[in-house]
């Protein structure tokens, strides 16, 4: 199951840039050492949500597919990585037979073999992976699997041959995602005989260009050169520059900003918002920008007053000020205004804004403009809603509490009765998600595993994404509309053969989603990283954000 | 003198934010205001100012203009700071004094009470105050803050809000009984044994009466020397309380929540912190003064009538 982690994945699905000097040979070498607020976790890459893992772990882990690891227009898409290609959907969708690369080792020596990815398949149930049901049970044995996860066997799921080299995957329904989720770090390859539990501390054995030779959860962790890697392929998993990485936690981002300026670090990512105009002064060759797939909202409980009352959310979504909201974010270089729950940048994604002064639903505006409290009032007085209490669970973290009090100010504009209650970042995704808790307005964020408009429209918002009495129901707004279920489920169809046509339906669900209002789509995040001047080039590429192995260090 | 003209303006210039903020800012200093903007010398001015660095990264809140509005600048909600510094002097004048004065009441009681009647109650009074005093003021006083701010609190039928104020007041009183109480006991021990209270004891007035009539007025002059040093602890406590936002609640101000506001723009706006840290710094500094002044008046009163 996904999470709401736009806390802690600020960048996960950055967009793409490189910023490589002039053409220069490769130079191998030298120690690369990056700055971090908070560990890693667990290192075990089937079970690890963090991102800090996600970033790591690509250079460590690689699975039958992956996300290029190098920037180019196409980087949001599914690329062969273990297997020699990406394989051509038989029955109709329900059967892809991969093919393995000759002459792949891990770690430790071993070749890997059809039956390590067959193993690691069945871990993934065994560990209990947080995605083991959302991504990976719909293959054939996956929801006995689910059951029984200590006997999982994925019998006529998964079939390896070793002497072919061949991984056969049978799916229980068609998947236009399926080749996304296996690039997902949760479908890593590790040796078949990787014990079945969280591995904890201690990492799994890999396939990438480095592997993780130490690990001290609340201080730091170390990477050195796998001596079995041979690069096979230069998108998929290229060979690294540095000798080793030295990753080291505990710093506050404001320290972490101070030490890369002295050189004492070579990089940190999540510039805090008062030393951003300093770094742009003083150092902005050194800052890398990227837009990320992931959006700020307000969820509308549509189960409770007012918000069960269509005219009520829409009339807030007319009236919250999201130019308000853009700085608090840090400004439009870092927070765009969002009309809808789909970002910008994601598969789907078409310019519309139904909630912005001067637009209609049958002439929605390219973006948003200013808010139009006129025709707020004038909802919340059709609605009858007004004087009605309303309470705003925030997280409590100061940038978060500043949107909520600038939303409360805004109810009470609409003539509520609003107040803000905020709870730990820690505890408040799992209150919001609970309809025991009855909340009436939750902020909070969301950014996906992958490029996908279903990680955000379905996954938010669709009938079974929503369980009564459940810390974890991510459509926290309770949402549940058979019409848009269904043409997301036609949009999900359509996409397994033709993904231009998907991506329409998926505009056209966005925008029938929208008008029900069951959120308030605030802004879309920009994250900000600092480098050393140590660093020569860098790359960051969609999916991954920096990707290590590719910095060069003086 | 000085100290005393320096703490009636500070006290005047609070009382006034109301008219400050609605005749003279035109301003809600309570209300987030970061898209708005004013008209400064016939021009347009956004409250939130981009930086003009290559890369347009940051946005810093407008710095002082030096006149109304925006006068000491604005905070990281566009909030008028000048505006927000006199009713957060308000709030942490008001508690700072109610606390010392709750604060000099309930540790006259326990200290008078200890140092008279001695023995059983003066052993176990005194433990107590031991024992409060053993924890370090600032927490113990955060202790109880994060207890009670999440819920209020509740006594028997009386709840007390977590916004309200009296809990700063109770919190900061009673954290400062042992400091105060410790003195008032030993003054009491010594007036015990005075020549007018033996003579008194001698005569058969009753305990009570020579409470009141010997022991109190004597007693008095140490704790009005006293209230300006108890005082500035409390508005000190106050402020570190509110700092760390378990203080003063929000949207209300203190100084202690504007030094807070304050943090985050201290590369760009060091007056939003700047601001109300000058300002507890001349009222502890006022407040200090008054309390040697005092002190040093009162100790000769005090000597003349026990010579006499």
């Amino acid at each position: 199951m996904q999470q709401g982690r736009i806390l802690f994945l600020t960048g996960l699905l950055a967009a793409t840039c490189a910023h490589a000097d002039t053409p220069a040979p490769p130079s191998p070498g030298g120690v690369l050492r990056l700055a971090g607020t908070t560990s890693a976790g667990t290192l075990d890459p089937q079970i690890s949500y963090m991102h800090v893992t996600y970033q790591v772990e690509a250079i460590v882990y690689d699975g039958l597919t992956t996300f290029p690891k190098t920037p180019g227009p196409a980087d949001r898409h599914a690329i062969p990585d273990l297997a020699d290609a990406i394989p051509t959907p038989q029955d109709n969708g329900l059967t892809y037979r991969f093919h393995l690369r000759p002459g792949i080792r891990f770690s430790n020596g071993h070749p890997v073999t059809a039956e390590d990815v067959a193993a690691s398949m069945r871990r993934l149930f065994r560990v209990n992976s947080p995605t083991a049901g959302p991504y990976y049970s719909h293959i054939v044995g996956g929801d006995a699997c689910l059951r029984d996860p200590e006997h999982c066997t994925l019998a006529g799921g998964v079939i390896a041959d070793n002497a072919t080299g061949t991984v056969t995957f049978h799916l229980t329904h068609p998947d236009s995602e399926f080749m996304d989720r296996l690039a997902f770090q949760h479908a890593s390859i590790l040796p078949a005989d990787t014990p079945a539990h969280d591995m904890g501390n201690t990492a799994p054995i890999g396939t990438g260009p480095y592997r993780i030779v130490s690990y001290e959860p609340t201080s730091s962790m170390v990477l050195e050169r796998n001596p079995y890697f041979q690069q096979w392929d230069a998108e998929a998993q290229p060979a690294g520059y540095p000798d080793s990485i030295h990753y080291t936690f505990g710093l506050d981002p404001e320290s972490e900003v101070t030490a890369v300026e002295n050189g004492q670090f070579d990089w940190m990512e999540g510039v805090p918002l008062d030393r951003q105009a300093e770094v742009g002064r003083r150092f902005a060759p050194q800052v890398r920008i990227t837009d990320s797939l992931n959006v700020f909202y307000a969820a509308l409980n549509v189960n409770e007053p007012p918000f069960n009352n269509l005219l009520a959310r829409q009339a807030l979504n007319y009236a919250v000020n999201r130019k308000a909201i853009v700085i608090y974010g840090g400004g439009p270089t870092v927070s765009v205004p969002a009309c809808q729950m789909l970002p910008q940048g994601s598969p789907g994604f078409e310019p519309s804004c139904l909630y912005t002064k001067g637009a209609t639903f049958e002439h929605p505006a390219q973006q948003w403009q200013a808010p139009d409290l006129e025709k707020a009032r004038d909802l919340i007085r059709r609605s009858g809603t007004a004087g009605q209490h309303v309470t705003i669970i925030a997280p409590s973290a100061a940038g978060h509490s500043a949107v909520a009090t600038d939303l409360r100010d805004t109810l009470t504009d609409l003539g509520y009765i609003a107040s803000v209650r905020t709870i730990s970042p820690v505890a408040e995704f799992a209150y919001i998600q609970n309809s025991d808790n009855k909340i009436q307005i939750g902020l909070t964020g969301w950014s996906a595993d992958y490029p996908a408009a279903s990680s955000f429209l379905q996954t938010l918002f669709s009938c079974a994404t929503f369980v009564p009495h459940s810390d974890n129901s991510v459509n926290i707004s309770q949402f549940c509309n058979h019409d848009i279920d269904a043409l997301m489920q036609r949009a999900a169809t359509v996409a397994v053969t033709d993904r231009a046509a998907g991506d329409t339906l998926w505009a056209e669900v966005s925008r029938r989603l929208m008008e029900q209002a069951p959120a308030v789509p605030l802004d879309q995040a920009r994250s900000v990283s600092l480098l050393s001047n140590r660093v020569k080039s860098d790359v960051a590429t969609a999916i991954y954000g920096a990707v290590f192995s590719q910095f060069r260090v003086r | 003198m000085a100290s005393l003209a320096l703490l009636a303006c500070m006290a005047t210039a609070s009382l006034c934010a109301p008219f400050y903020a609605r005749d003279i800012a035109h301003t809600d200093p309570f209300r987030s205001n970061v898209a708005g903007s004013f008209t400064l010398d016939g021009q347009q001015i956004d409250i939130m100012q981009p930086d003009d660095n290559p890369l347009h990264l940051g946005l810093s809140p407008v710095g002082p203009t030096w006149r109304a509005p925006f006068f000491l600048g604005a905070d990281s909600q566009g909030r008028d700071v000048a505006a927000r510094l006199l009713y957060g002097g308000r709030n942490s004048l008001l508690i700072a004094f109610f606390a010392a004065a709750l604060c000099m009441i309930l540790s006259a009681t326990v200290g008078i009470f200890a140092g008279f009647f001695g023995g059983v109650l003066d052993m176990v009074l005194s433990r107590i105050m031991d024992i409060m005093w053993a924890v370090p003021v600032y927490l113990f006083a955060i202790s109880l803050s994060i207890v009670t701010i999440a819920q209020g609190l509740k006594i028997g039928p009386f709840t007390i809000a977590s916004d309200n104020l009296l809990l700063p007041i109770f919190i900061i009183a009673l954290v400062y009984i042992p400091y105060a109480a410790r003195v008032v006991r030993g003054r009491v021990m010594t007036l015990r044994n005075a020549e007018f209270v033996l003579a008194a004891r001698s005569l058969g007035v009753p305990r009570f009466r020579i409470l009141m009539v010997d022991i109190l007025p004597n007693v008095t002059g140490s704790l009005v020397a006293l209230a300006p040093l108890l005082t500035a602890l409390a508005l000190l406590t106050e402020s570190a309380l509110s700092f760390l936002s378990i203080g003063v609640q929000a949207p209300a101000a203190s100084w202690g929540t504007i030094i807070q506001d304050g943090e985050g723009l201290i590369y760009t706006r060091p007056m939003v912190a700047m601001a109300p840290g000058l300002a507890i710094v001349l009222v502890v500094l006022a407040l200090n003064v008054l309390g040697d002044t005092l002190r040093d008046a009162l100790d000769v009163r005090d000597s003349r009538r026990e010579n006499g």
